[in-house]
C-alpha cells in the first residue's frame, strides 16, 4: 500500500471511522458555526449571508498605473483591493535613493509622498471599498497616508475599512522587509493598532501572517503555530500598553495559505480557529465573542506553482480556492498562473478572479457552512493538527517565545531547515509534483509557454523621481521639517508616534524622510544570519 | 572549494538561497551566506575577502540585470574577474541570454532541479581552481 503523509508529518490512514473520534466531546470541541470556539467557522450561516471578499494582490509602476488596474478588476467584480508596494516603499526609501535603483515600481507601486497615495486612490471612494495594504516596516506612515487620503475625500472615519498588514514579526522570519530593530519595530505595530482602534474603528490594523512563513518553507502546523504565537505576542503587547483586549482584538485579522493537501488545510484552519478562540478567552479574558474570532484571508501559495507547464497552475489555483472555501475564508486571493515568471498580466489576474468566482457561485462549495464537519477523517485530522500545532507552540516556548526566537534567528533557522527537507522530498519524488517530478513529458519550447511577460518600463522611475522632486519643491518646507523634528523628538520618548507621523504625512514629508526621522533614534536591525 | 551565496538588492525572499546553501554544504562545499539586502559592493568585497570560487546571486524582485551587472563589474575592478557568478530566482526566459552576455556563467530560473544546481557549482569551482 502506498504511504501517505501530510506536510505536518501526520501519517494518513487508508480509512477513518467513528473509532477515530473516541473520547472527544463534539459539543465542546466542534460546536456550531458562529459559536465559540468557532471550529466550524466564525459566522452562523457563513457564505449564505456573505460571500468571502475577493482581493487580488495588485500594484506596479506608478500610482496612476496601479489605479487603472484597480479599476479594471473592480469593473470585473472584484470587491476589495489588496495593494502591493515596491521594495523601496516597503523599506522606507524614496524613489531617488541610490539603493532604489532598478527597484522603483517593480514589484508594486511606488509611494514617496501623500501625493502618490492621492493618485493611487483617485476616483475610488474609501468609505465604500475595503483596502488591504501589504506594508509592514513602513505600515505606520503608509497607513497614515491612507487615512489622510480618506480624510481628504471626506470619508467618515468610522466608514474607513483598511487592513494594513503591519505584522513585523513575520517579516523578520520571512519576506525580509524589516527596517528597525525588533523592539522599536514592535512599538510601531502597537502604535498603529492603538491609533486605529481609537480613530478609525473599522480598520483592521494588523493582519497576522502565517502565509509568508509557510511560503518560506515551514510546515502547515508550524504556519499556524507561528501565526498564533505572533498574534499572542501582539495581543499581550497591547494589553501591557493598557488596552482592554476587547477594544482591539475584534479587529485583529489573519493571512494564511491553503496550497497543500485540501483536507490538511481544512483541518489546519478548524484547529487554528479553536486554539485562537481559547487563547483569547482563556489567557486574555476576552468577553466579546468577536475578539475570539480567527478572521482570515486564505489563499496565496505561489510556492506551489511551477515553471513547468504553467497553465497547470490554473488548476492548482482552483484547488486552493476550494480549500479556502471549505476552510471558512473571509477573504480570498489567489496567485496567478504566471507567478513563477513575471509580475502578473491582466489576463492572469482575471483568470484568478474568475477562478474564485466559479468556486463561489458554480461549485456549491459556498452553499452551507463547514460542509466537511462530521467527516471521520476531517474531524480526526482537526484533532491531530491541533496536537501538532500545540507541539510546535511548545517548541517556540523552548526558543524563549516567538519574539526571542525571531531575535536570535532560531525560528528563521527552523524554517530554512524545513524548506530544505521539502526540497529534498521533491528531488526524491516523495512529494509528487506533476510535470516536475512525475509525468514529466517533453517540455514545451519556451515560445509555446504562452506566458505574457510583464514589460517593466524604466521610465516609471523617471516619472516617479520627477514627481517627488516637484512635491519637495512645492510643499511648505518649514512645516515638513518641523513635523519631522517632532517625530524624531517623540521617537525618543514612548508616546504613540501616529500623531506626529500623520502631521509629517500631511505636510508632504517623504516616506524616506519619515523613515529616517525615526531611524536616527531607533537604529537599524542587524539580521541574525541563521540557516 | 568555497562559495558565496548572496542576496543583493532589496528583495527579502531567501528560501531559495538558503536551500541552495544547505544543498551545497551537504555536498561538501564550504558555503558563506551573506544574509539579506547586501549591496553589490558588499558582495564583491565579501567574495574577494573570503576568496570564493563562485558567487551565487539570488534575486526574485526582477532587478537581476542591474544588480548582476554591478557585481560582475565590481569583481572585474577588483581583479577578481575569475570568480564565477551564477544567478538564480525569478528570471524571465528573455533575460537569460542578457545575463549570460553580461558574463554570468549560468542562470537557474525558478524550477531548476536542485541536483543540477549543485553539479554546476562544483564544476564551476573546479574549473576556476584549474
Amino acid at each position: 500500500m502506498r504511504d501517505a503523509r501530510l506536510h505536518a508529518g501526520i501519517p494518513v490512514k487508508p480509512v477513518y471511522g467513528p473509532e477515530d473520534l473516541a473520547g472527544r466531546d463534539p459539543a465542546r470541541d466542534i460546536g456550531r458555526p458562529g459559536e465559540y470556539p468557532f471550529t466550524r467557522g466564525i459566522h452562523r450561516h457563513m457564505y449564505r449571508d456573505r460571500l468571502w471578499t475577493m482581493r487580488q494582490y495588485i500594484g506596479f509602476g506608478t500610482p496612476a498605473e496601479t489605479n487603472a488596474r484597480f479599476k479594471y478588476l473592480m469593473a470585473h467584480g472584484q470587491d476589495a483591493l489588496n495593494v502591493a508596494f515596491d521594495l523601496p516603499t516597503q523599506l522606507g526609501l524614496d524613489s531617488d535613493h541610490p539603493s532604489a535603483d532598478g527597484e522603483v515600481g517593480r514589484v508594486g507601486m511606488a509611494i514617496d509622498t501623500l501625493a502618490d497615495m492621492e493618485d493611487a486612490f483617485a476616483g475610488i471612494p474609501l468609505d465604500r471599498v475595503s483596502v488591504s495594504l501589504t506594508i509592514n516596516g513602513m505600515a505606520a506612515p503608509i497607513t497614515a497616508m491612507y487615512y489622510a487620503v480618506a480624510d481628504k475625500q471626506g470619508a467618515a472615519a468610522d466608514r474607513v475599512v483598511t487592513t494594513p498588514q503591519n505584522d513585523i514579526l513575520k517579516e523578520f522570519v520571512a519576506r525580509g522587509t524589516w527596517i528597525y530593530p525588533v523592539d522599536p519595530s514592535l512599538r510601531l505595530v502597537g502604535d498603529l493598532i492603538e491609533f486605529s482602534a481609537r480613530r478609525y474603528p473599522r480598520s483592521n490594523p494588523v493582519s497576522v501572517c502565517g502565509y509568508h512563513i509557510r511560503e518560506a518553507g515551514c510546515t502547515t502546523a508550524q504556519e499556524m503555530a507561528y501565526g498564533l504565537a505572533i498574534a499572542e505576542a501582539y495581543i499581550a503587547m497591547m494589553v501591557r500598553r493598557g488596552m482592554d483586549v476587547d477594544d482591539f482584538a475584534p479587529r485583529v485579522s489573519f493571512n494564511f495559505t491553503a496550497w497543500g493537501k485540501i483536507f490538511e488545510e481544512v483541518a489546519k484552519f478548524r484547529a487554528g480557529r479553536r486554539l485562537y478562540a481559547r487563547m483569547v478567552r482563556e489567557r486574555f479574558g476576552a468577553r466579546n465573542p468577536k475578539s475570539c474570532m480567527f478572521r482570515s484571508l486564505i489563499g496565496g501559495g505561489g510556492s506551489a506553482f511551477t515553471v513547468q507547464e504553467p497553465e497547470n497552475n490554473i488548476v492548482r489555483g482552483a484547488y486552493i480556492a476550494l480549500a479556502g472555501a471549505l476552510s471558512g475564508a473571509q477573504t480570498m486571493a489567489l496567485p496567478t498562473y504566471d507567478e513563477a515568471y513575471t509580475i502578473p498580466s491582466a489576463k492572469a489576474q482575471l483568470i484568478a478572479l474568475r477562478t474564485m468566482q466559479i468556486c463561489a457561485e458554480e461549485s456549491g462549495a459556498a452553499d452551507t457552512a463547514d460542509p466537511l464537519a462530521g467527516s471521520y477523517y476531517v474531524e480526526a485530522l482537526t484533532n491531530a493538527m491541533e496536537e501538532k500545532i500545540l507541539e510546535e507552540l511548545a517548541a517556540v516556548e523552548r526558543m524563549g517565545g516567538i519574539v526571542e526566537g525571531v531575535r536570535t534567528g532560531a525560528v528563521q533557522a527552523e524554517v530554512a531547515r524545513q524548506a530544505y527537507l521539502f526540497e529534498q522530498q521533491l528531488v526524491s519524488g516523495e512529494i509528487p509534483k506533476v510535470a516536475v517530478n512525475t509525468h514529466v513529458g517533453e517540455q514545451p519550447a519556451e515560445a509555446d509557454r504562452e506566458v505574457e511577460l510583464y514589460a517593466f518600463d524604466p521610465r516609471v522611475a523617471e516619472t516617479q523621481v520627477a514627481k517627488l522632486a516637484r512635491v519637495r519643491r512645492e510643499r511648505d518646507a518649514r512645516a515638513a521639517e518641523a513635523a519631522l523634528r517632532r517625530l524624531t523628538d517623540e521617537a525618543r520618548g514612548s508616546t504613540n508616534l501616529m500623531e506626529p507621523i500623520m502631521e509629517a504625512v500631511t505636510a508632504y514629508a517623504t516616506l524616506g524622510e519619515i523613515c529616517q526621522a525615526m531611524k536616527t533614534v531607533f537604529g537599524e536591525h542587524k539580521e541574525p544570519v541563521k540557516w | 572549494m568555497k562559495v558565496l551565496i548572496a542576496k543583493p538588492g532589496l528583495d527579502g525572499h531567501d528560501r531559495g538561497a538558503k536551500v541552495v546553501a544547505h544543498a551545497l554544504r551537504d555536498a561538501g562545499v564550504e558555503v558563506v551566506y551573506s544574509g539579506l539586502k547586501r549591496t553589490p559592493e558588499e558582495i564583491v568585497h565579501e567574495a574577494v575577502q573570503e576568496d570564493v570560487d563562485v558567487v551565487g546571486l539570488s534575486i526574485l524582485s526582477g532587478a537581476h540585470l542591474p544588480l548582476s551587472r554591478r557585481v560582475l563589474d565590481g569583481l572585474r575592478a577588483q581583479g577578481a574577474g575569475d570568480i564565477r557568478v551564477v544567478v538564480g530566482g525569478i528570471i524571465p526566459p528573455r533575460d537569460v541570454a542578457a545575463l549570460t552576455a553580461l558574463g554570468v556563467s549560468r542562470v537557474f530560473p525558478m524550477g531548476t532541479p536542485l541536483p543540477e544546481i549543485v553539479t554546476f557549482f562544483a564544476k564551476a569551482a573546479e574549473e576556476r581552481r584549474a
